[in-house]
């Protein structure tokens, strides 16, 4: 792998707090390494803004490594950048050449309003799990594990359901803000699962209830999540929610 | 002095017996009582899941924007677990022993045996929560086998094992949000433990100070909170960081152990940090962490360095007679699955020999070509292909690796751009975890009464080495089948304590410290980032405090960092507002605690002349470079007490080892 | 659960437009059979639309038919209406949109224009409505002439409506070309909506995926084609009135 080193015109979110209305600004950044990840650029910039006096960017990152789910860039009009089932912090420098100009934005979307710069907040997805995203056993409550076996398909396809690192690229990346994909990962989860089975059909009519509380939109199967999605979840699995609710609406008298 | 707390009896009836005489609270009471927990990973979370189950009223904190985020998502190889599925001969004895051995003789017999003893149900819990571990096609449970034993009892969901398991916890933990029994509070970072002594009728402060509280900041708004509790769990995860570079998060710190530290809980075996061999090498100064590459990844590979020095050939182009499959040559029995903390030196000893590659040279290669060979030559038995060309055999045993470690591979490929298919991987080793922690007795509660530390934030489980997979079961044993039972043993004696009133004068006192301290912080307005010092400390940890360790190096390092902490407090620059989101302050608060960690970290790897587990000492080791312990002077765990700036006491604890009679580890 | 939350909920609000849809392209079944009787001029040159006539006035005539338009006219509206409170309703959940947008990127265009799609096609409802549906139920004593075939009752003359307004020497062609537009529109809305419909009604397994998205692209261009192909045939002369 040839390495080597670019300079770069950035064009960056820049937002005080929640109630200011924010803006771009441009950063020319110069010997960028192609060795880099695209977040050590960042860290670069800042560096340098802290030196220059100024305030650095903030932004949402934690593992680094592509599973926390926290980074949730929108680069040059993608979520998470150009790169494949990929996140923020796993995209590195040699997808750019030099002299490219990048695009920097927060997620956007009412549900997921800006706290700072290129930081959101993504509460409604705990207040979506919430609702129901989850199966009602105690600790301590368990029989042995292996007491209820699980067809591998089934495990395995409930195993790519869960996944989801709950980044939020999806609701980014849908015309209409739809958390469908999300939603539908932890409901596929949990409804391919025997355990999952008691709760099966509240749960699905609660959490798309919480869904549409938090403010998120329909789903209109463009597929752009799935196209964007860091751990390739399958709209197959909305599909699967829209059975589980249909089935659920139809025939549950409560909730 | 210390008392550990440890129930009389023999081994394995200790816990039983324990469980069958500790208190109870009645749930009338536990309604009344009142629980704070920092930290949402899997200690965190399966705690506040559990015990707001059982009806106490929980307070969970975490920095992060969602308890789902802690880093224990990234554990990728598995969680142990004595369930014997597959008869080989497993039991809970077995992975007592395997883990005590593992340890190298510094952990306590009887934690050990009680983490063994819970780690079945572990497993029967995260199964009925929706846990999709990997399975067999008869629909039963798969495991696989992991560095240090010779069963194979790891449970596993893929590469992801960590994330699957802390979302069962965080699916738990969110239900008991949503039932009230839990209250949630992310992006806040603790900043302080309330001490309180009870009164008596009159008014008079009795007895030793209690945890009773915590002083938090909103992340989001730079506020200061003051919250009360009736106990106060630290499940704040590990403190690898202290190395700039780890394999931890970016936001993975000390801060609110250091804080309990400073306020009286003991810090033990501070010095006990696991570097991990098996990870994706330093590419230059603008790193920010490093990549793990999963252990399981050496049952395949071969390590190996050119027998030349310094020789600048690409890796194809060394022929097989050039190249010094080192692990393999020292370490017969056990080749290139010896444990981690031996592959790591050995690691080091080439690369600091001039043996190194890469464009740093400090890497060394680990090779799949010999493995892509081998399993191509068995799939194309497998299909009758006879007199297969060296090109089909290639074909196939590719996609074998690919299916067992494709997606590590793609992980590898993302970061530095080579594909380890063609060329092999260039690893080196990384710190990964940190075995010490605050120290707790048998009940996880620190030296503070009232106050527990879980998971890596304490020091039990895992002695001066931690087995691969285990990190995992200890989070969740601590969280979902120790703490329940050990904390009623307090608080039931704590029922009749009524909330206390935050502007209590500890409370208020408490949180002026704190502001104080950030106003200090921010007043400093000097000219050096805090990454740049934190970068600066890192590195003279992991020159003289990391794989390998001296006399005359640590007391360079404690020097140093004295110097380091000086100018910290003298030339640190943060931009920003303190009333704002202000990650630079938040890193500011954490870095100024490493700093007085690290220091700490030399002084213990001071006195600990010997060499146990991953703490090497190289005044301490046999003729052929191997560690030596010393069993005659430091069968002991280090408990530091905080006395003041840069001045700690040292009490210990014996260890005995009633059982598990501690032998020379020796993998040749 | 309520039915009335069943049906306001985003997902029950997507069932509606599925519903709907799928109704409609049902009724599209039945359109193209039946204009397709024209064609019969084709391989019989004294036809001159007599097939056509009679089915349409089978259609006309049958009450059952008649109360089943009712029916098409309310599932109409549902979609429109539904349709374009979902498009509102969900472009309102980014009031602060993106500087640089997706484009294409991960989702053809024409899956995220439904609402474009689906616009152009109700204008050409509206004028398709205008020149064929109010003659043959409104206006029939002004506009259509009648024919009566084999001693039968007399019928309208719909076919003959056709040639006259394709035939038009003044908007034939325009209209032709507005028919054309027309076509292509309702083919991208149905390329999306045939297959999408069925997946927001729950079908996913990979299999029965398979098959709706092939049947979808085979409808998509088979139905707008035959449709598109009949004011064409009648302004080129291939189906005549002689």
């Amino acid at each position: 792998m040839e390495h080597y080193t670019m300079n770069l015109t950035l064009k960056v979110w820049r937002q005080k707090n929640s109630s200011d209305k924010g803006k771009f600004e441009t950063y020319q950044v110069s010997d960028i390494s192609s060795e880099m990840s695209f977040l050590e650029m960042f860290d670069v910039l800042n560096e340098r803004l802290i030196k220059e006096g100024k305030e650095p960017i903030a932004f949402d990152h934690d593992c680094r490594e592509g599973i926390c789910g926290m980074c949730s860039m929108y680069i040059n009009g993608r979520p998470h950048g150009p790169w494949q089932a990929n996140t923020t912090c796993q995209l590195h420098m040699r997808a750019y050449k030099d002299g490219d100009t990048i695009v920097v934005e927060p997620w956007r979307a009412n549900a997921f309003p800006v706290i700072k710069d290129l930081v959101v907040d993504r509460r409604a997805f705990d207040n979506i799990v919430q609702a129901g995203g989850f199966i009602s056993v105690n600790t301590g409550n368990a029989v042995d594990a292996n007491a209820m076996p699980i067809e591998k398909d089934k495990a395995d396809a409930a195993f790519a359901a869960a996944a989801c690192i709950g980044c939020g690229a999806c609701v980014a990346a849908c015309k209409n803000s739809s958390a469908m994909l999300f939603l539908s990962a932890k409901v596929s989860h949990l409804a391919l699962l025997p355990q999952g089975e008691p709760e099966r059909k509240s749960r699905v009519l609660k959490m798309v209830q919480q869904m549409d509380k938090e403010g998120f939109g329909a789903c209109t199967f463009t597929e752009a999540c799935e196209a964007v999605c860091p751990k390739e979840i399958s709209v197959t699995n909305i599909s699967r929610l829209n059975k589980e609710y249909l089935v659920a609406g139809l025939t549950e008298d409560k909730g | 002095m210390l008392n550990s707390k440890i129930p009389a009896g023999p081994l394995d009836l200790k816990w039983t017996d324990y469980k069958g005489h500790c208190k109870l609270v009645n749930p009338a009471n536990k309604r009344k009582l009142e629980v704070i927990i920092i930290g949402t990973g899997l200690a965190g979370a399966s705690a506040a899941a559990s015990l707001g189950e059982l009806g106490y009223k929980v307070k969970a904190f975490c920095f992060q924007d969602s308890p789902r985020r802690a880093h224990s998502i990234a554990a990728q190889g598995g969680i142990n677990a004595a369930k014997n599925y597959q008869n080989d001969g497993d039991s809970t004895f077995r992975l007592f022993y395997d883990t005590i051995k593992g340890g190298d003789y510094r952990a306590r017999e009887a934690n050990v045996h009680r983490l063994a003893e819970v780690s079945a149900s572990i497993i029967d819990q995260c199964v009925a929560q929706g846990v999709p571990f990997a399975r067999e096609y008869g629909g039963l449970l798969s495991n696989r086998s992991f560095g240090g034993t010779q069963v194979q009892r790891t449970f596993y969901a893929a590469g992801q094992t960590g994330q699957q398991l802390l979302i069962g916890a965080y699916q738990a933990l969110e239900r008991q949000v949503a039932l009230g029994n839990v209250t949630q509070y992310t992006r806040h970072e603790m900043l302080d433990v309330v001490l309180i002594r009870d009164k008596d009728k009159n008014g008079n402060e009795i007895g030793e100070p209690k945890c009773r509280g915590i002083i938090v900041r909103n992340l989001i708004t730079g506020e200061l909170e003051r919250h009360f509790g009736h106990a106060v769990l630290l499940c704040s995860g590990g403190y690898g960081n202290v190395f700039y570079l780890s394999t931890n998060a970016m936001g993975s710190n000390v801060t609110a152990a250091w804080k309990a530290h400073r306020k009286g809980a003991y810090f033990g075996n501070p010095c006990y940090t696991q570097i991990h061999p098996t990870c994706i090498p330093v590419s230059g100064d603008h790193q920010s962490k490093l990549t793990l590459m999963s252990e399981s990844l050496r049952n395949d590979g071969r390590i190996w360095v050119p027998q030349k020095q310094n020789d600048n050939r690409k890796p194809n182009e060394i022929p097989e007679e050039e190249r010094d499959y080192y692990l393999e040559r020292r370490y017969r029995a056990f080749g290139n699955l010896v444990p981690r903390d031996v592959a790591s030196r050995a690691a080091k000893e080439r690369c600091d020999a001039g043996y190194g590659v890469g464009s740093s040279k400090q890497a060394v290669y680990l090779d799949f070509a010999a493995a892509i060979v081998r399993y191509g030559k068995i799939e194309c038995g497998k299909l009758g292909i006879n007199n297969p060309s060296a090109e089909v055999i290639r074909k196939h045993g590719v996609d074998v690796v690919k299916e067992k470690y494709g997606n590590l591979f793609d992980m590898y490929e993302k970061i530095t751009g080579e594909n380890p298919y063609e060329v092999p991987m260039r690893i080196y080793p990384a710190v990964h975890y940190t075995m010490g922690g605050l120290w707790v007795d048998y009940e996880l509660m620190t030296t503070v009464p009232g106050l527990y530390a879980l998971g890596e934030a304490n020091f039990s489980d895992h002695g001066a080495n931690r087995l691969g997979a285990s990190a995992l079961m200890q989070g969740l044993a601590d969280g979902y089948f120790v703490i329940p039972y050990t904390i009623g043993n307090y608080l039931a004696d704590e029922i009749a304590t009524k909330a206390i009133s935050l502007d209590d004068p500890a409370f208020v006192a408490a949180e002026k410290a704190v502001s104080d301290r950030i106003e200090k912080l921010m007043s400093i307005k000097g000219t050096q980032s805090v990454e740049s010092l934190h970068k600066r400390l890192g590195k003279i940890m992991w020159e003289k405090c990391g794989m390998a360790r001296n006399e005359k190096g640590l007391k360079e390092a404690i020097v140093e960092i004295q110097q380091l902490k000086k100018e910290f407090w003298s030339d640190v620059r943060i931009p920003g507002g303190i009333n704002e989101m202000n990650p630079e302050l938040d890193k500011a608060n954490r870095v100024a605690d490493f700093i007085e960690l690290g220091e700490l970290m030399c002084k213990d790897a001071l006195n600990r002349s010997e060499s146990c587990g991953g703490h090497f000492r190289e005044e301490s080791q046999d003729e052929d470079g191997e560690a030596k312990r010393d069993d005659a002077h430091f069968q002991y765990v280090s408990a530091w007490e905080f006395k003041g700036e840069s001045d700690w006491q040292l009490h210990k604890e014996e260890l005995n080892f009633e059982v598990a009679k501690p032998t020379q580890r020796s993998y040749k | 659960m309520k039915w009335s939350e069943f049906f306001t909920s985003s997902v029950g609000k997507k069932f509606v437009m599925a519903f709907t849809g799928l109704f409609l392209i049902s009724f599209l079944i039945v359109h193209v059979g039946i204009n397709a009787c024209i064609f019969a001029d084709l391989v019989d040159d004294t036809d001159n639309g007599e097939m056509f006539n009679k089915a349409a006035h089978f259609m006309g005539s049958s009450y059952l038919i008649r109360i089943m338009e009712i029916g098409l006219f309310v599932g109409i509206i549902a979609h429109i209406v539904q349709g374009y409170m979902l498009e509102f309703q969900n472009r309102a959940r980014r009031k602060q949109g993106y500087a640089v947008s997706m484009g294409s990127q991960g989702s053809a265009w024409y899956k995220k224009s439904m609402g474009l799609l689906g616009t152009l096609i109700l204008l050409f409802l509206i004028i398709h409505i205008s020149h064929f549906w109010v003659p043959s139920r409104i206006t029939y004593a002004e506009t259509l002439s009648e024919v009566s075939y084999y001693n039968g009752k007399p019928m309208h003359d719909v076919f003959s409506k056709m040639v006259e307004v394709f035939k038009s020497p003044t908007w034939g062609l325009v209209w032709v070309i507005l028919y054309i537009l027309g076509c292509f529109s309702l083919a991208w809305h149905l390329l999306h909506g045939f297959q999408s419909s069925f997946r927001t009604l729950g079908v996913h397994n990979k299999k029965w995926v398979g098959v709706v998205k092939g049947l979808g692209v085979a409808f998509s261009i088979i139905v707008p084609l035959i449709f598109a192909l009949m004011p064409v045939s009648i302004y080129f002369g291939w189906v005549t009135n002689n």
